[in-house]
């Protein structure tokens, strides 16, 4: 299993930072699957050795947060948030919106690989809404038209 | 980076370093970064606590306990390592102002949690950031670096010969772990299932040892109060609820934003004349005013201060000063139904009251707004909740019980033209349902 040299650098400063080895799994998980882009059975196996758990223990772990996952995704994921705050300003039609223009449902993945739709729970953009995450960046204040610009841009990339 | 706005009510203390590059640990130094922390140095540990108590800071986060007295928890002696823990978890609906500090003013937060760690005797802090807020992580992580660089962190801080140690920790999704003893297992590596209580986390906390949990805009105020003084913070709020609030407008507002007002500032004002009255021609039905889980206001409810005690006697919550401005054009039943659709997403399952009662209430929101529901649903929904009040090892179960008894209690008309077959006056049915399938 071969994480790059800036996970590694990472992971080494992170397990120093706790008097338990187990207590740098959760961040760490995210770091890998980020490189991995979901936490496959050699991911969990490498990463239940270094910090001495079962694979079992981890297992465990990544079923309770929503970010963790260990089904494949796009390369792209599109979390559209529809929580109250974006719900009065038109969240549920900007997923809808997304779905149609890509042709998926939720947590559902184009035939290209590119994108992932997923409908998400409050991410914090509550005073931008209606809003977005695509991996880790932010898109606020959307509408149609800019959701569509947002996921041509990426297209592009 | 979030946009910010301002309006002359405004009272910038936390957020006077907002929008001037204070990300910059050089920058932080000239807007008097940093000077709270050796001010503290110089104090005993008692006279910080007693300071932080006199200016009536109360709990950001939601529940607002007194500060000053959650540090005055903490043994003096302890066999074990204490700690502070800095709760970045930010993920009840509606608010988003952990995430402006964090991007525009991460060094007041890491000076917090030094004072904090002086006040109760700690060695270390972890400031944890919730998974979504990558970008703000980096630039904790960065802020971090910068400060062991200047030999602010680490061994012999500012020549005291103290010793303190900051670090940071990221979430992976989970509002759960906003509760302070989920937070603790889930920095330790674990699922985030809450801790029964007693032993509380100022006596048995992180790996055993005592610990000060506090939220990230309460740590950010601290080393305003400790420069201000405890008698200007207090002044600026009401009695009992020292200084200000980062207020996040959110939903059907002319303009939206985070706006730091003083502690007691007028609901009504906040929306008509900071936020700009409702958009739209449209009407005022109801405002959730301190998060999701807070109990709604109607139109008729909403004169009234913005502080812990008030909105307790109006039948409410501060909460984390989320506020959700909700039009007259919005379903009330969908509105509750996307309030428990997220509850029931985040219940942990540990305890069978939430985990029973999130997950029927929202098969029976959802039928009801798809017009399949019958005139018992609606006091069975308010049974139910009622049921789950105080019922469960962690507040999720009362966060998701008191806006839904809120809902059927003031807008019971809206359920009831829902039933028997009828469809959302306001969309086309079989909306929710498709989406939530």
């Amino acid at each position: 299993m071969k994480f790059s040299e800036e996970f590694e650098q990472r992971f080494a400063e992170m397990v120093t930072h706790y008097p338990t080895k187990r207590s740098a799994l959760v961040p760490t998980l995210l770091y890998a699957q980020d490189e991995t882009g979901f936490l496959s059975d050699e991911v969990i196996a490498e990463l239940a050795a270094r910090l001495d758990l079962t694979e079992l223990e981890v297992h465990n772990v990544i079923s309770y947060y929503s970010m963790l996952t260990t089904k494949p995704r796009g390369k792209f994921n599109v979390q559209v948030c529809t929580n109250i705050s974006c719900l009065v300003r038109g969240g549920e039609e900007i997923l809808h919106h997304c779905a149609k223009k890509l042709g998926v449902g939720n947590k559902e993945t184009t035939p290209d690989g590119l994108f992932t739709l997923e409908e998400v729970e409050c991410i914090g953009a509550c005073s931008w809404a209606p809003a977005a995450q695509v991996n880790y960046d932010f898109h606020e204040n959307l509408t149609a038209e800019k959701m569509d610009k947002v996921l041509d841009e990426y297209r592009r990339r | 980076m979030a946009d910010l706005v301002s309006h002359p009510d405004e009272v910038k203390v936390v957020s006077r370093r907002f929008g001037q590059g204070a990300t910059n640990i050089d920058r932080y130094l000239e807007l008097d970064g940093y000077k709270a922390v050796q001010k503290s140095l110089a104090m005993e540990s008692d006279a910080i606590i007693n300071e932080v108590k006199n200016s009536g800071l109360r709990g950001r986060g939601g529940a607002g306990f007194s500060t000053g007295m959650k540090w005055s928890f903490v043994p003096k002696q302890s066999a074990k390592p204490k700690y502070v823990l800095c709760n970045g978890d930010e993920s009840e609906p509606g608010t988003c102002k952990d995430r402006l500090i964090f991007e525009q003013d991460p060094h007041s937060i890491i000076e917090g949690v030094m004072i904090a760690g002086l006040a109760v005797g700690a060695q270390s802090g972890y400031i944890y950031v919730r998974g979504e807020y990558r970008y703000l992580l980096v630039i904790m992580q960065k802020a971090i670096r910068d400060a062991y660089a200047k030999g602010f962190l680490g061994k012999n801080i500012f020549g005291s010969g103290r010793d303190f140690d900051v670090y940071w920790h990221g979430g992976a999704g989970a509002y759960e772990v906003g509760e302070e003893s989920a937070l603790m297992e889930s920095l330790e590596g674990k699922r985030g299932i809450p801790r029964i209580r007693p032993p509380f986390p100022a006596v048995v906390g992180l790996w055993g040892g005592p610990t000060v949990i506090n939220n990230a805009e309460t740590l950010a105020s601290v080393p305003h109060i400790i420069l201000g003084g405890a008698e200007w913070f207090a002044k600026i709020g009401t009695p009992k609820n020292g200084g200000t609030r980062l207020f996040c407008l959110s939903g059907n507002v002319a303009k939206p934003g985070v706006y730091e007002l003083p502690m007691g500032y007028n609901l009504k004002k906040m929306i008509y004349e900071v936020g700009g009255g409702i958009p739209n021609g449209r009407k005022l039905k109801a405002i959730v005013p301190g998060g999701a889980s807070c109990p709604c206001l109607t139109a008729d409810e909403i004169d009234v201060n913005m502080d812990f005690d008030s909105l307790a006697k109006a039948g409410s919550m501060l909460g984390s000063g989320g506020v959700v401005v909700v039009d007259d054009a919005q379903c009330i039943v969908k509105f509750a139904l996307r309030t428990m659709n997220f509850y029931q997403h985040e219940s942990c399952g540990w305890c069978i009251p939430c985990r029973e009662g999130t997950d029927w209430l929202k098969k029976t929101l959802l039928r009801v707004h798809s017009g399949g529901g019958v005139k018992k649903d609606i006091d069975n929904m308010q049974y139910l909740a009622e049921n789950m009040l105080g019922r469960t090892f962690c507040p999720l179960g009362d966060a998701a019980a008191m806006p839904t008894i809120a809902f059927v209690k003031k807008f019971r008309k809206e359920f009831e033209d829902h039933l028997e077959g009828r469809p959302c006056p306001y969309e086309k049915a079989g909306v929710a349902e498709e989406v939530m399938a």
